[in-house]
């Protein structure tokens, strides 16, 4: 009995923990005050600026994350070493990827490019942390698809290409989505590398999540109105990969009527 | 009709398969799992290529081509349909479907999925399939091995008619003596990686080249010591009681006895079948309409019938008896 309540005791701590900031952001301002902050000045800008560089970013990582993901789904020599290298990113503290951001392509870093504190520096900040998580999704759903089922296509007269549009893609694309589902919202959500690499400029490198950083101290309000729209979006997202069940038997319909 | 020339090695785990054997019309290989039955069927599709040798059809050198420059259909053992097409589109995927669908009867399924389908409507989609490509090489890989025992026996005479019909070189790869006997009209023998022998079916059952080959196509096999005697072969088993063979062989041997030239019964009739043991009945099983008893170290076959008239459910002791003229010897 006491272990019982013990037990369901910490469940509800530490639901009630993971909630309460979520809940109080809500919480603090009446909703109608919320929505019409969002026609703040700050918050437009900040908006706008997120979605040109996670737009841009996203597709970047899938044009470029994908053909990463079909090479390293295969088995090589020295592949592990490749699969941790590409995740290394996932676990660096987002400050040092900031200066390796720098290190690599500063004014003085390796490459000599003009990147930092441009639109341009918060898409590779965000390329750097959303990209590894979705070429790790997208490695797991091209090893999913059954290799006999590649190997008919073949022996069907499909070449590479074709096998590849036709049968390992449509196959795969249920975990494709939900890597970039989940890629997106942490690039949604980067803060640290943006700001070292691409500073805080409002209107040109100022993300939704540096705008609640900035607003913070000006304006609480304003924080928490940005705040709950990042709510909003991390739910969207977060629902959406929950619902990969019916994603993966749409799968079906969505490839037999391309 | 054109020839399919494979002549290849190749390294596996733990031995080398290596082969040479001319497809013309239907080939067998048959062998117990891990003999290097699917990886020779991958060689000659294309998907695996051999270390050294060459896979050749009609003078033409396939060693170097992909898959999709070879002219084969290949069924696949689990038939690696297509998932997300339905059955029509994964026919169209190699090429046009509506003949086929209406020859393989499976036209009314067209817009179903293959998760929908029995087992049986999948072995007939993936052959429409491997079809539909114009294929001038056949390979089937275990084409009956997913079937459950009711459906098998239906699909293996279909498949048997549409193959005569069809005429192209086939080659199928088996574990089990019965289909390569009811499908091919050559069966080869792989174990190990090497083809032990090759012969039409009924010579592989005649003239069994060793005691694997003869119990791979369903023999009894009694293990003995040989000695002539008086015309005819004295062999003495393991537990000292003596079989007579019309077959010569001095010193170790295997008897090679067919179920079905096994007679049973519970009296001892005075026949002219000179080899008779007395043993228990250990287990009776049907087979379709034939009875297959297991009485001491062998196996024979008879009707139902006989089975129930001799009451061989209840089991008890009954006496196995088969003609001197009915065993082969074969060197162990």
């Amino acid at each position: 009995m006491i272990r019982r309540i013990v037990v369901f005791g910490a469940s509800f701590v530490g639901i009630g923990f993971l909630v309460l900031p979520v809940v109080a952001i809500f919480a603090r301002v009446p909703p109608g005050r919320l929505v019409s902050q969002l026609g703040n000045g700050a918050v437009t800008d900040a908006l706008r600026v997120s979605v040109e560089t996670s737009a841009v970013a996203q597709a970047l990582v899938l044009l470029v994350g994908t053909p990463t993901a079909v090479v390293l789904a295969r088995r090589f020599p020295g592949r592990e070493l490749l699969v941790a290298l590409v995740e290394l990113p996932l676990v660096l503290p987002p400050a040092v990827a900031g200066i390796g951001l720098f290190a690599a392509f500063g004014r003085f870093g390796l490459l000599h490019t003009s990147i930092p504190f441009t639109k341009l520096a918060v898409v590779f900040a965000v390329a750097l942390v959303s990209g590894p998580l979705y070429v790790r999704a997208a490695i797991a759903a091209f090893e999913g698809v059954d290799e006999n089922i590649v190997a008919a296509s073949r022996t069907l007269g499909a070449g590479p290409t074709r096998t590849f549009f036709r049968v390992v893609l449509p196959l795969a694309r249920a975990g494709l989505a939900a890597g970039a589902a989940l890629a997106l919202a942490r690039g949604l959500g980067e803060f640290g590398a943006t700001i070292m690499f691409a500073g805080s400029l409002r209107g040109v490198t100022e993300t939704l999540p540096l705008a609640v950083y900035s607003e913070f101290n000006v304006n609480f309000d304003t924080a928490l109105a940005i705040s709950a729209l990042l709510v909003a979006l991390s739910a969207a997202l977060l629902i959406a990969l929950k619902w990969r069940p019916s994603l993966s038997i749409s799968r079906f319909r969505f490839a037999a009527s391309s | 009709m054109a020839t399919l020339a494979l002549d290849f090695a190749l390294p596996l785990r733990g031995f080398e398969l290596s082969l040479a054997l001319d497809v013309e019309r239907t080939v067998a290989l048959v062998g117990p799992s891990r003999a290097g039955k699917s990886t020779e069927q991958r060689v000659a599709a294309g998907l695996a290529r051999p270390a050294r040798g060459s896979v050749r059809f009609d003078g033409e050198d396939w060693t170097p081509l992909p898959p999709e420059r070879r002219s084969v259909g290949l069924v696949f053992q689990d038939y690696a349909l297509f998932p997300h097409l339905d059955v029509r589109r994964n026919v169209a995927y190699a090429g046009e479907p509506d003949g086929l669908l209406e020859r393989l009867r499976i036209a009314h399924l067209a817009r179903a999925k293959p998760a929908e389908l029995s087992g049986g409507e999948r072995q007939r989609v993936a052959l429409a399939r491997a079809l539909a490509r114009r294929p001038k090489v056949l390979l089937l890989d275990e084409p009956l091995a997913a079937l459950d025992a009711h459906t098998k026996a239906e699909v293996r005479h279909e498949l048997a008619e549409l193959l005569r019909e069809l005429r192209l070189p086939t080659l199928l790869v088996t574990h089990d003596y019965e289909d390569a006997a009811a499908l091919a009209d050559e069966v080869g023998v792989l174990v190990d990686g090497g083809l032990r022998q090759l012969a039409a079916p009924s010579e592989l059952v005649a003239q069994p080249r060793d005691g694997f080959v003869a119990s791979f196509t369903g023999a009894n096999l009694l293990h003995g010591e040989a000695h002539a005697t008086g015309g005819l072969t004295q062999v003495q088993l393991g537990d000292g009681t003596c079989v007579y063979s019309t077959d010569h062989a001095t010193g170790p041997v295997g008897v090679v006895v067919y179920p079905w030239d096994v007679s049973l019964a519970r009296e001892h009739a005075d026949d002219s079948a000179l080899n008779v043991l007395r043993a228990e009945v250990t287990s009776v099983v049907e087979v379709g309409n034939r009875v297959r008893v297991r009485v001491g170290p062998l196996t024979a076959e008879v009707t139902a019938a006989s089975a129930q008239r001799l009451g061989l459910r209840d089991g008890g002791r009954v006496y196995a008896t088969f003609k001197a003229t009915g065993t082969r010897l074969v060197p162990l």
